[in-house]
């Protein structure tokens, strides 16, 4: 049990007296993607932004690769980690936005080298190298000198993924990475992360894409309300669902 | 027939005339005195006044950025103190005249006539005469800097806050900590919204240091206000200042022009041509015309 990419432990995260996430308990496997499926303020994004710290949460444990997310348990009793510390932790765990959030004021390859020289001080040929590589692997080494205004959505977000990825992470989550995009880029954005996939990352993906999920996904979590609905292989889940809500919803999507 | 606009040719017909009397005046008023002008706009005294007015606007901006930039990332920590002590300052410096701080500075010495560094209440280790350590120029600095400080704070705050929250949440799923992601992801693309009010602020911290008479420190109205009282003719030496505070505004407005240009990179497709590349292609084409066309413009 103490393999598992992602656990979690009943976490509850509340705004104010908004309870958004009512105690979710999953687990990620090394390796394995996981979609998380569900209506709008279900919970899932937040969720995702639990996981590397940019929200915390109320009560439960989370853990990344064995270590407690934010915290450090010292004598029974949780300690909030120093900034220092949830910083480096956040440099194993990539992230891909909805919105790309890339940038502006840098170009394609300047926004994929700047994390690693800039956080991990990682030495600038090394840096350069592995840049020029990753987009090239996300199909862009034509546009390394773009500006993300010059970039269509789908190139933005491609360039946000290997940005991510010059990191190293080994864990990657996806907030709806394709919501944003017109239907005709979405499909480049999928392919990049299929090949992801296929490569071994472990992946957490909130998406409303079925057809990603039961092709890619390992798992397939249906949340709503704060809730894990329920869980399972995605092809079973989207096949024969078990839950009304969760029929309820497929029926819509499909 | 095209749309016609007699309003326009009223318009030119009445500021004709109005400017026609201003000229006119100008020509037949011998009180204006332009020779008095004329010999002393370049004479000495006054140029160095000009480089002292250049030199006090500079470092009295320089420290009023550097300081406007730490009160806002104080004003926006997460830390109380941080926040509160920012706020603190900003509120006094804002709400007391530059005028009152100016003098306050320059009369230092009478409330502080030496200045000591050490513990409060116990024993010191440095002891500094203000007399010697307040220059004219040290208390100018003071008076405009500090001042200038406060309303750069606020300007600083508004371009951080400008910044889509994306961003902060970008640079942080990177695992960047506050001060790296101030320093190259946010404040980059803050400078957008705040290169605006910076030109704003320098043309007015210019017209402003003319205030530094009240500290004795010769600046170009100080030398203006002297040679006046020294000849009895303010008039002259009072346009004079004016002719030289526009022409250092004119200069500073292209500088501003430049820097925005710089900052904007990214924002848009293309930017359109600077003046000067403007001039350079007209000059090119024009160049080109009489070997390539004919005077209709036709090859």
């Amino acid at each position: 049990m103490a393999d598992a990419m992602v656990r979690a432990e009943a976490v509850h995260k509340r705004y104010g007296l908004l309870e958004v996430l009512k105690g979710i308990t999953l687990e990620v496997a090394p390796s394995e993607v996981m979609c998380l499926l569900g209506p709008s303020g279900s919970g899932k994004s937040t969720f995702l932004r639990c996981v590397n710290h940019l929200e915390k949460i109320n009560s439960g444990r989370l853990y990344v690769d064995g270590e407690l997310v934010g915290y450090e348990e010292r004598g029974g009793r949780l300690h909030e980690l120093h900034e220092r510390e949830v910083c480096r932790r956040r440099t194993e765990i990539g992230m891909v936005f909805q919105r790309f959030n890339l940038f502006p004021h840098m170009t394609a390859f300047e926004n994929v080298a700047a994390a690693p020289m800039l956080v991990k001080k990682e030495p600038r040929t090394e840096v350069l190298r592995r840049a020029q590589t990753l987009l090239e692997r996300v199909g862009l080494s034509t546009k390394v000198d773009a500006y993300p205004n010059q970039l269509s959505g789908g190139q933005q977000q491609r360039v946000a993924i290997a940005r991510a990825l010059a990191m190293q992470p080994k864990l990657m989550l996806f907030d709806e990475p394709t919501s944003a995009l017109d239907p005709e880029l979405v499909g480049e954005v999928l392919d990049v992360m299929r090949a992801l996939a296929e490569e071994g990352m472990t992946m957490i993906v909130v998406t409303h894409e079925i057809g990603f999920a039961r092709e890619v996904g390992d798992t397939l979590v249906f949340m709503d309300e704060g809730v894990v609905v329920e869980s399972g292989a995605p092809r079973e889940v989207i096949a024969n669902p078990q839950h009304e809500r969760t029929k309820a919803f497929l029926s819509k999507v499909l | 027939m095209p749309l016609r606009h007699p309003g326009r040719w009223v318009a030119t017909a009445v500021l004709l005339v109005l400017a026609a009397m201003l000229v006119h005046d100008m020509v037949t008023n011998p009180r204006f005195n332009w020779g008095v002008i004329r010999s002393n706009i370049f004479s000495s005294p006054v140029l160095h006044g000009v480089v002292n007015t250049l030199e006090v606007t500079a470092i009295s901006m320089l420290v009023g950025v550097l300081l406007g930039v730490l009160l806002a990332v104080m004003r926006l920590s997460p830390n109380p103190v941080m926040s509160g002590a920012a706020w603190l300052y900003i509120w006094f410096f804002r709400g007391t005249p530059v005028y009152i701080q100016l003098l306050f500075w320059f009369v230092i010495s009478a409330l502080q006539p030496t200045i000591s560094l050490g513990i409060p209440f116990g024993p010191q280790f440095v002891h500094l005469s203000a007399n010697t350590l307040v220059t004219p120029l040290v208390a100018a600095v003071l008076g405009l800097g500090l001042n200038e400080g406060a309303y750069y704070a606020e300007i600083v705050r508004a371009g951080i806050l400008s910044v889509d929250h994306g961003q902060f949440e970008a640079a942080q799923s990177l695992g960047m900590r506050r001060v790296t992601l101030m320093r190259r992801i946010v404040l980059p693309q803050a400078m957008r919204v705040i290169v605006p009010p910076t030109g704003n602020e320098v043309n007015n911290m210019l017209k402003t240091s003319s205030l530094c008479v009240v500290v004795a420190f010769p600046e170009l109205m100080y030398v203006s206000t002297n040679a006046a009282a020294r000849t009895y003719l303010p008039i002259p030496f009072y346009i004079m200042a004016c002719c030289w505070y526009l022409v250092m505004t004119t200069l500073l407005t292209v500088g501003q022009y430049y820097v925005e240009r710089y900052y904007a990179r990214g924002s848009s497709y293309a930017l359109p041509p600077t003046p000067v590349q403007r001039l350079r292609r007209n000059l090119t084409t024009l160049r080109r015309i009489p070997f390539t066309t004919n005077a209709a413009g036709e090859p």
